[in-house]
């Protein structure tokens, strides 16, 4: 077996990964860039949110999509796990549920690539439970 | 949960739900005494001790989008399972450890799972959090500190692809160094 990766290497190799960041649109603004979050709660975690966040991850990188894809908590779609919520920019967030990484790939190309929306949207009103049991 | 490291993500989101602002991760493998464990402690706002007695009952969460919490309940049950045991401590201001034992050798306890994918991409989604990864077998052991990535980096986030990449390919080759456990 070769030498074991270390941090060393990682200093090597950042040179070129900063030329690379530097070739694509330079834009520090998060607001420019597509937002993506995946539910990471017990419910998104236990149905496959991990593969779904390392497939968003790795494809939009290899389809040169610029995006910040973070994780969240439960947004109470347990029924609907994995969700993800998709914030194009200047746009309303919108949630889709039912996420694998077939689905996935269909909210990259149609989507986020072309606003095209896409089967699976959960309307989103943002109502605890709580909420509701006030408003009865 | 289909592997511990599964668990330990669920479980790591607890403590960034509580604010924290570091958050360790420990893995112990004791063969000769036939001990897995798993201790995950933050710096979080921590819980009072009424709240830490019922913390294992699912219809006890500190959420509001939803009544039952799974979490901590699942890790127990699972635990549990293979003789062992779940134990929580906690300060209110302070932090919180969660510890998880496990029967290493007993056939219900869980495979780690993608342990370098859930701690890189905790890292990556979490940039202002400090992840410490320890993992210690019998042979070596090995310390992840997304303080000296931080360092190494000079600015560059951790989120970008090309150092996930390498991060995950780094902690998996430095874990088959020290021989552990699937």
């Amino acid at each position: 077996m070769g030498q074991v990766k270390s941090l060393a290497d990682l200093r090597k190799i950042k040179d070129d990964l900063r030329v690379k960041m530097s070739l694509r649109e330079n834009s520090n603004n998060p607001e420019s860039l597509v937002q993506i979050k995946v539910a990471m709660a017990t419910c998104g975690i236990a149905s496959g949110a991990k593969q779904v966040m390392d497939f968003f991850i790795e494809e939009l990188e290899k389809r040169n999509i610029q995006a910040v894809v973070t994780q969240t908590g439960c947004m109470g779609y347990c029924f609907a796990e994995p969700t993800v919520e998709i914030t194009l920019p200047g746009q309303a967030p919108v949630v889709y549920g039912y996420v694998d990484t077939k689905k996935a790939d269909d909210i990259i190309e149609k989507y986020i690539k072309s606003g095209e929306l896409v089967d699976g949207i959960i309307p989103v009103n943002y109502e605890t439970i709580e909420n509701n049991k006030e408003e009865k | 949960m289909k592997d511990l490291s599964m668990h330990i993500l669920d479980i790591v989101q607890n403590s960034i739900t509580a604010d924290a602002k570091r958050i360790e991760v420990e893995i112990t493998e004791n063969v000769s005494s036939d001990i897995y464990r798993i201790v995950i402690s933050d710096d979080g706002k921590g819980m009072t001790a009424d709240f830490v007695e019922k913390v294992t009952d699912p219809y006890v969460t500190s959420r509001t989008t939803r009544k039952v919490g799974l979490g901590l309940p699942l890790l127990k049950q699972n635990a549990e399972r293979t003789g062992g045991n779940l134990a929580i401590t906690s300060e209110v201001g302070k932090g919180t450890v969660v510890k998880a034992e496990f029967r290493f050798g007993n056939i219900d306890r869980l495979p780690l799972g993608d342990i370098a994918g859930t701690i890189v991409l905790l890292a990556a989604a979490n940039l202002n959090i400090r992840f410490i990864y320890k993992h210690i077998t019998e042979k070596d052991k090995y310390c992840f500190d997304t303080k000296e990535v931080n360092e190494m980096l000079e600015g560059m986030p951790i989120s970008e692809p090309g150092v996930i990449r390498f991060l995950k390919e780094m902690i998996k080759e430095n874990l088959q160094e020290i021989n552990i456990a699937g």
